[in-house]
């Protein structure tokens, strides 16, 4: 066009919009009409003010780590409910601060908090117009902890597929089923530097991890070390509260990845196969220096512990870097306890148990194996001998169905069965076996069953069956799977009745069906339907529905100064100190079978005996 | 009395005179401003005074996470946002060898399209402004409103939308999103015929503007000017065409020059990139691909960029716009550097500019040549 065709009347012509209405909004709030959906005012996924699901929200804090302004505070609040895997804290936002970027959204691990479509406007509104006085709501509303309040009128979230989070995990690689079910190789690889380094980045340090871990192991501090690279570091971390790594990398029942913030979207942090990482990326000889132990200043007071276990072992680690003299009696041939005698190898190879307990031993730890306490020396002795003894004997007994049959003696329990093959003894493996229980050492029993049966017959056929439905049964999911891939059938929901024997052999196992387990009050009340029934053959049947404690060894008169609790256990306080000043009682027999619980109590007793021992002095 | 006047008058130190021009003219932007020496009504010298705008700020984006960063960078420029955030994206996939799903590059494309036509949008005001003609700085920023709209509907924020992130962009184009983007261009188009008879054809604005300090090619060179500026003096460059990034590579676009680069060339060069970029949005609607719009990225908290450094510079409505960033490979970027579009033009050349230059000519040419005092004053 010729911009020089210029008229002196032409911008007159712009007269005509004068009596248009304008485009914009007149005042804040005017309701105008203007995107599809029937939205007034502001744009569907407008970024005003927050909304946050008070019950909903964890108080993780991630929104006030990304907030770019500093905007949001996490404040303790009165009026919200303790629950798992949660703080108490819920952020509040000062607006003058806020500049609306909705980062806080993005990252929200449980999506709780929103953004609204209500805003407010440092702008006199007509109150005629709007029907309130906005002076008076932006000065109540200038710093506040967002609720339900503007709850009817969303605007921004955050769907999953564009949280900022990484919601998916690093695949752990595994063995595939063939590979596997012939043999007690370990299945898990472990991760790689890459893969670890992957699988770090996705932590948000909320630290909810800490609060449930029985431990309370820096979790993030040592996730954050691997993403930094400095795995000596790391080993620190773990150190401060747990001397077992290797083995909790593995076989820990990880409360930590049930509280895991990012398991609100999407799947938990993969923390025990992050601890296994470090522990197996640094070697045995670097743990001295990395560490820092150089010289310990010995003390003069001798310490017993009865048992290898999880909880022996860790308050031998504590209390032997204080410098107590600590001597671990263990009945059975070699330290671990149940993670040795309990779990098998494919789940927990022998090697990686002895490179934890041969970094205890160099710390000066005798460990007296073969010496069962009441046979081979007494309780009593010990207390003679020793300034205190702890004992951390375990559940090693097998509870019993007793239901007609169950006494028959090819009728095994789990316990003994597994301990046998982990000490190298052949045990019987016939060529149909039931397992009765669903738990995760119902899964250990039926795994390895399954391999043996493999190796001796060439096929798989075992049946495993729990009172508990898939969906309630207590094994771990990946367990349940697993065995499945293995060969082994996992039929759930049923209750055991009777096992058949014939002409003095084991038949079969008849089983009704299951209706529930726990009754209202969540008490083991189970009910069934006696008119469903079925029946599983075998020649072999293994009962694996929990475990008990063999207390024998204690001396009649010891036990008689001591209090007993719900179930024969032993009453204990807060540091695991019996009735009796010299008796530390801790670990699977105090607090049911777990391995990090063993080791949080281990750590808690030694804390304790020494400053009970240190104020006797 | 009048004898000594006389004689005052007759000294050289009082006929020059300093003309403190900065936030207390309105044609001025920002807390920039320029001392000018006087003589007359005429510029002797001008002394460009930055600093006192974004003073500190890349320290400011040293200290946040790079994620953090996205609500920060943008500030510098608020008609056109955008570009930085662009900019700022792609250093960061740069470094982290990211490629960007194509539905994301188109997304993209159409949203940094839709700001410069805001800009420009903003910069017709500016011209109607400067000469006293208040009826187009109304027509245009509410014209601007509609793109606006746009904005809020799928960014949830009018002015900082924070839309272009690493790796794509935030979210997928709302559904009749695209519908209401073809009716506001429709609209604009239709527009384009009243600007003319108001601005364009308007017989006051084009003597103002005719002959108004022109550049020269050589001086455009030399002196680094760059967008619409150095294109007025005939020099074909556009970052669009020459280092084509994000759709353009796959739009049909021939990039118009002027000759004489001065103030109505300058003027009309913006005009005529106007309606480009009008087809430009066209054009990318058309071609979307549908698919992601963005490629899986590190969780925000734990955000990291390789070592390296980085240059990346885009075209924004007032020229070559571009970040220099340095990252030591931590959560947070080492260093950082912003030229922005009018950085050269508002800062040293108009020491030669405005020379000889009268003084109500002085925001007109800040118009002209689209200075935004932002885009340097740090």
């Amino acid at each position: 066009m010729n911009y020089k065709d210029k008229s002196k009347l032409a911008p007159l012509s712009a007269l005509k919009y004068l009596f248009k209405d304008p485009i914009t909004i007149r005042y804040p709030q005017e309701e105008k009409e203007g995107y599809p959906g029937g939205f007034k005012g502001v744009s569907p996924k407008y970024r005003g003010m927050h909304s946050n699901d008070l019950e909903k929200c964890i108080g993780c804090g991630s929104c006030s780590e990304i907030c770019p302004t500093d905007a949001i505070r996490m404040v303790e609040a009165e009026d919200v409910e303790e629950k798992f895997g949660a703080t108490k804290e819920r952020p509040v936002i000062d607006y003058g601060r806020c500049c609306f970027c909705a980062f806080c959204v993005e990252v929200c691990t449980t999506g709780s908090l929103n953004m609204t479509r209500d805003y407010i406007h440092d702008y006199v509104s007509p109150i005629d117009k709007t029907g309130k006085d906005l002076s008076e709501t932006i000065s109540e509303e200038f710093i506040r902890r967002p609720d339900y309040k503007h709850e009817e009128n969303l605007g921004w979230n955050t769907p999953d597929e564009y949280s900022w989070l990484e919601l998916e995990r690093v695949k752990m690689e595994e063995l595939k089923p063939s590979e596997r079910d012939h043999s007690f190789i370990e299945i898990v690889k472990g991760f790689s530097k890459e893969q670890a380094t992957k699988e770090a980045q996705r932590c948000v340090s909320c630290g909810l991890c800490t609060e449930v871990c029985p431990a309370h192991m820096d979790i993030p501090e040592y996730i954050q070390s691997i993403f930094d690279a400095d795995l000596e570091e790391g080993l620190r971390q773990l150190y401060k509260t747990n001397p077992l790594p290797e083995i909790c990398g593995r076989i820990c029942t990880h409360k930590c990845e049930t509280a895991c913030s990012i398991a609100h979207r999407g799947e938990a942090l993969s923390i025990r196969w992050l601890k296994r990482y470090i522990a197996d990326s640094v070697p045995l000889d670097s743990y001295k220096k990395y560490l820092g132990i150089n010289y310990i200043k010995q003390i003069d007071k001798k310490i017993a512990i009865v048992g290898a276990g999880p909880a022996g072992l860790s308050a031998a680690y504590y209390l032997s870097l204080l410098g107590y003299k600590t001597t671990i009696f263990e009945a059975l041939p070699k330290p671990g306890g149940m993670m040795r005698y309990g779990i098998p190898e494919y789940r927990l190879p022998y090697d990686q148990i002895d490179k934890d307990i041969n970094f205890i031993e160099s710390l000066g730890v005798e460990i007296k194996c073969n010496t069962r306490v009441g046979k081979d020396i007494t309780l009593d002795e010990l207390h003679k001998t020793h300034d205190v003894v702890y004992i951390a004997t375990g559940l090693h007994l097998g509870r019993s169905t007793r239901i007609p049959g169950s006494d028959h003696k090819n009728v095994y329990y789990s316990t003994d069965l597994l301990r046998e093959v982990s000490l190298g003894n052949e045990i019987p493996v016939e060529k149909k076996i039931v397992i009765i229980g669903g738990g995760n050492v119902a899964m250990d029993i039926t795994r390895t069953l399954a391999r043996l049966q493999n190796i001796k017959y060439g096929k798989v056929d075992i049946t495993t069956t729990s009172l508990e439905s898939e969906d309630i049964m207590p094994a771990d999911r990946e367990e349940i799977v697993e065995a499945r891939e293995e060969g082994a059938t996992i039929d759930p929901g049923w209750g055991p009745k009777e096992i058949e024997i014939k002409n003095g052999k084991v038949v079969g196992l008849h089983v009704v069906k299951c209706l529930s387990v726990f009754d209202e009050d969540h008490r083991f009340s189970p009910k069934f339907d006696e008119s469903q029934k079925k029946f599983f053959a075998a020649d072999m049947v293994v009962q694996s529905i929990g475990q008990a404690m063999d207390l024998s060894y204690i001396s009649e008169d010891i036990k008689s100064k001591l209090t007993f609790g719900p179930r024969g256990r032993i009453k204990v306080n807060e540091n695991f100190q019996t009735d009796l000043d010299w008796l530390f009682v801790g670990g699977d027999i105090i607090q049911g079978p777990d391995a990090i619980h063993g080791i949080a109590n281990g750590h808690t007793t030694a804390k304790a005996i020494d400053d009970m021992l240190n104020k006797n002095k | 009395m009048s004898d000594n006047l006389t004689y005052l008058g007759m000294e050289d130190q009082y006929k020059k005179y300093e003309l403190f021009f900065g936030p207390n003219h309105p044609g001025m932007n920002g807390n920039f401003s320029y001392i000018l020496t006087v003589e007359g009504h005429t510029i002797v010298k001008a002394e460009p005074v930055p600093g006192l705008l974004h003073r500190g700020f890349e320290k400011l984006v040293e200290q946040r996470l790079w994620l953090q960063n996205i609500s920060l960078i943008l500030r510098i420029c608020v008609p056109e946002p955008d570009i930085n955030e662009l900019v700022y994206s792609r250093i960061i996939e740069k470094l982290m060898g990211v490629e960007i799903p194509e539905r994301a590059k188109f997304i993209r494309t159409i949203v940094l399209e839709m700001s410069r036509i805001g800009a420009f949008l903003l910069g017709f005001g500016g011209i109607g402004g400067t000469t006293g003609l208040y009826t187009a700085p109304n027509w245009t920023i509410a014209d601007r409103d509609y793109l606006l709209d746009l904005w809020e509907w799928i960014s949830g924020a009018r002015v900082y939308h924070m839309f272009i992130l690493p790796g794509g962009v935030r979210r997928d184009l709302p559904e009749g999103w695209i519908e209401k983007l073809q009716k506001t261009i429709a609209y604009l188009e239709k527009r384009l015929p009243e600007y003319d008879r108001l601005i364009y054809n308007n017989p006051l604005i084009v003597k103002r503007v005719t002959g108004l300090a022109p550049i020269t090619q050589e001086d455009a060179i030399k002196y680094g000017i760059t967008g619409p500026n150095l294109r007025a003096t005939g020099v074909k460059f556009d970052a669009r065409k020459n280092v084509p990034y994000a759709a353009y590579p796959y739009l049909d676009f021939d990039i118009p020059t002027q000759t004489g680069g001065d103030g109505f060339a300058r003027v009309i060069q913006r005009r005529e990139e106007f309606e480009i970029s009008l087809n430009l949005v066209k054009q990318a609607i058309k071609l979307m691909p549908k698919g992601e719009v963005r490629a899986p990225m590190p969780n925000a908290l734990k955000f990291r960029v390789p070592k390296g450094e980085r240059y990346v510079r885009v075209e924004s409505a007032r020229g070559e716009h571009g970040f220099y960033i340095v990252s030591d490979g931590t959560e947070k970027p080492y260093r950082m550097a912003v030229r922005g579009g009018s950085y050269t033009a508002g800062l040293i050349y108009a020491k030669k500019a405005l020379e000889g230059m009268r003084i109500e000519d002085v925001a007109l040419w800040m118009a002209t040549m689209d200075i935004c005092a932002p885009d340097f004053d740090r």
